[in-house]
């Protein structure tokens, strides 16, 4: 997180909340988006997510709550009022004007009159100089989604806001356009809030990311600590994918837990346990598929002392190029995904094959048991 | 096709493609075939033989004959230009009005009526449920000399102004220019609504949102972004408006005066009353002339071919 400078481009939301009769799409929340910060809202549609992006932008009025950028009062302002711009889902780009007009028209709106040198320069930024006199339709998908990106951040808006602004085009011109628009942001240095349900979009982008679920932040932080230290089990599963697995408060040694799950011990971090973990109680201890490493059951003797580790049987086996995702059954912990990396194979990892799981204790996280172990999955998902 | 079947790899030959192509190449021409067939009936061949009868001399007791008497077109134009130009005046006024009247509603309907939407729809089209000619009477009884409606006019003074611009006589409203102008407006207004609706209907909200967020002010929003947006409407409903305005007699006869004839008038007078066939169909040749050469200039000028 970049430090604020003076503040006045700060979002700061208390207490907003959105009801639609007797549903609720925002529960009252607080939240404070740094000056300057890229800033990413995350969750499944129907979230609350892009509700709150409309109530940034005036869109929407909230149910409770104001709105304040810096130190102005915006709750109450329609949204020509508000110093935002917004990057709207399917670009909404006026199809009667040409790129150069649609360009052009928040700074005609405000009255400037000589508009050519900086809507040349704004072309220029998102390298659509070319194409100042087509048509919005006569573009391909990620032009359009530029010149939707020029047409607000001409305005030198105090915030940018942008709902879903990658979802139309394909994963290869989305990956592409998600460096260009971290770079204009990094070039403009205005605070940028960025709806997204794509995990993988809000961590590469955003300094900061929100975990939206059923109306509320679950959990705010750096993308390393959404991934790392997961609070509960939707962020653990909605980020990448987590093995949790149940297990019971054995004792305490050092600084660590150490738990019973099944026959077997695992060691963890005490630091690293968002619930508390009275002796005898019930907890979700997780590791992230990459962090634990395979060996075969003949090899068990050469797996270091002091790791945590589990045996099983390989299920599943799918090649995907840079690595091997394995789905092992275990008896303590059902199945379990484990992402190896394809280097130096061992040929014996077939599905059938005995194995022990291993890795370091300091992995491990651990969540509140009193949880639905399969909240933000894509199985529930889908339902 | 020999460079398509020389280009094909050997196992492919074309011949298996050929019949579906062949099968499919007429079908276009069988669908168009029903509306030919009837456009040729009803519509090509009335107007060769109309156009036949504005060029013969004779009477009705000696018949008529095709002796290229294109003189009747200038004595027609020469005799009744005041009927044409007081046609294309109504039928604009009248487009104006529907314009001013249609406009709003067709916008409330497509962006604010929610689940009202159906019902004010069924309402503009209720009126077709009768006939015209009835509810071109009613008119009749609404602007009726000693009825509520010149009443209160009479009491606002409204009928000084009108008549003072000539648009009403004294404090008549029935068989005055405003009684057919009303007329008019009243029977089209659908025909103004309906396509106004459907190209507003078209226009994504989002567009809204995004002038809003660009600073564009209710007003401005409108005028900028949705307005231009419904031209194709607004050309269309302007059209089916003006059109049939132009060319109709119903109004006059019913709610005007012989000092509100229109060409329309003129032209059932010469068919049916009179019975100069080619002075009528010389007539209706020029009303016809007229509107498309109005028409084509409108449609120019709009520059509709621009939108989406």
């Amino acid at each position: 997180m970049k430090t604020t400078t003076d503040g006045s481009g700060d979002v700061r939301l208390s207490g907003i909340g959105k009801t639609y009769g007797s549903f609720t799409a925002v529960h009252p929340l607080d939240l404070t988006v740094p000056q300057g910060s890229f800033f990413a809202l995350l969750g499944a549609s129907g979230c609350g997510k892009t509700t709150t992006l409309r109530m940034i932008a005036g869109l929407e009025e909230p149910t409770s709550g104001t709105v304040h950028l810096g130190d102005l009062d915006v709750t109450g302002l329609p949204p020509y009022k508000r110093p935002v711009n917004t990057v709207f889902q399917s670009y909404a780009l006026f199809p009667h004007l040409d790129i150069f007009e649609n360009v052009a028209f928040g700074l005609r709106r405000r009255g400037i009159k000589s508009v050519k040198k900086q809507v040349e320069e704004m072309l220029e930024l998102v390298q659509l100089g070319e194409q100042a006199r087509k048509k919005p339709h006569q573009l391909s998908g990620g032009q359009q989604q530029r010149v939707a990106v020029a047409r607000a951040l001409i305005n030198h808006p105090k915030v940018l806001l942008l709902d879903e602004p990658l979802g139309a085009l394909d994963l290869k011109l989305r990956r592409q356009m998600q460096l260009e628009l971290k770079r204009i942001q990094t070039e403009v240095g205005i605070t940028f809030v960025h709806v997204t349900h794509d995990q993988e979009e809000a961590m590469t982008m955003a300094d900061t990311v929100a975990v939206m679920n059923a109306g509320r932040v679950e959990q705010l932080g750096s993308p390393t600590e959404l991934y790392e230290n997961p609070r509960t089990t939707f962020v653990a599963n909605f980020l990448g994918t987590s093995n949790l697995i149940e297990a019971e408060v054995d004792s305490r040694s050092g600084g660590d837990i150490v738990l019973r799950a099944g026959d077997g011990k695992l060691l963890l971090p005490e630091a690293r346990c968002s619930a508390p973990a009275p002796a005898g109680g019930k907890l979700l201890v997780g590791i992230r598929p990459e962090k634990i490493a395979l060996t075969h059951a003949d090899d068990a003797g050469s797996v270091p002392e002091g790791r945590n580790r589990l045996t099983g049987t390989v299920a599943d086996a799918g090649f995907i190029g840079v690595s091997t995702q394995y789905v092992i059954d275990s008896p303590v912990a059902g199945a379990l995904a484990v992402y190896a990396q394809n280097v130096e194979r061992d040929t014996r990892l077939v599905p059938g094959a005995e194995v022990v799981l291993h890795w370091n204790p300091a992995h491990t996280f651990a969540l509140d048991a009193a949880q639905d172990i399969d909240a933000g999955t894509e199985e529930e998902a889908a339902v | 096709m020999p460079t398509l079947a020389e280009a094909a790899p050997p196992l492919a030959p074309p011949e298996p493609a050929r019949p579906p192509r062949r099968r499919g190449r007429f079908t276009p021409y069988w669908l168009l075939l029903p509306g030919i067939l009837w456009l040729i009936v009803f519509f090509a061949l009335p107007l060769v033989y109309q156009a036949s009868t504005s060029v013969q001399t004779g009477s009705l007791e000696q018949g008529y004959k095709v002796t290229w008497h294109f003189a009747t077109y200038w004595h027609a134009l020469a005799e009744y230009w005041p009927q044409f130009v007081r046609s294309v005046l109504y039928a604009a006024a009248a487009t104006v009005l529907c314009l001013l009247l249609g406009y709003p509603l067709a916008y409330l309907i497509a962006f604010r009526a929610g689940r009202w939407r159906n019902l004010i729809m069924i309402l503009v089209i209720a009126p077709f449920f009768t006939s015209f000619l009835i509810r071109t009477l009613a008119w009749k009884t609404i602007l009726a000399d000693n009825g509520p409606v010149v009443h209160a006019l009479n009491t606002l003074h409204v009928l000084d102004v009108t008549g003072w611009l000539g648009w009403t006589a004294g404090d008549r409203v029935l068989a005055t220019p405003l009684a057919v102008v009303c007329g008019l407006t009243y029977n089209f207004l659908p025909f103004m609504i309906l396509p106004l609706y459907s190209s507003l209907e078209r226009i994504d909200v989002r567009l809204h949102e995004a002038a809003g967020d660009l600073y564009a002010r209710p007003w401005t929003t409108f005028r900028r972004v949705t307005f231009p947006l419904s031209m194709p409407g607004v050309v269309s409903g302007t059209l089916l408006t003006f059109i049939p305005a132009a060319g109709d007699y119903v109004n006059a006869e019913l709610l005007g005066s012989t000092d509100t004839r229109m060409i329309g008038n003129v032209i059932q007078t010469q068919f049916l009353r009179v019975l100069d066939y080619p002075t009528a169909a010389a007539l209706s040749f020029i009303l016809m002339a007229a509107i498309l050469a109005v028409v084509t200039i409108y449609i120019r000028r709009a520059g509709t071919e621009d939108l989406v």
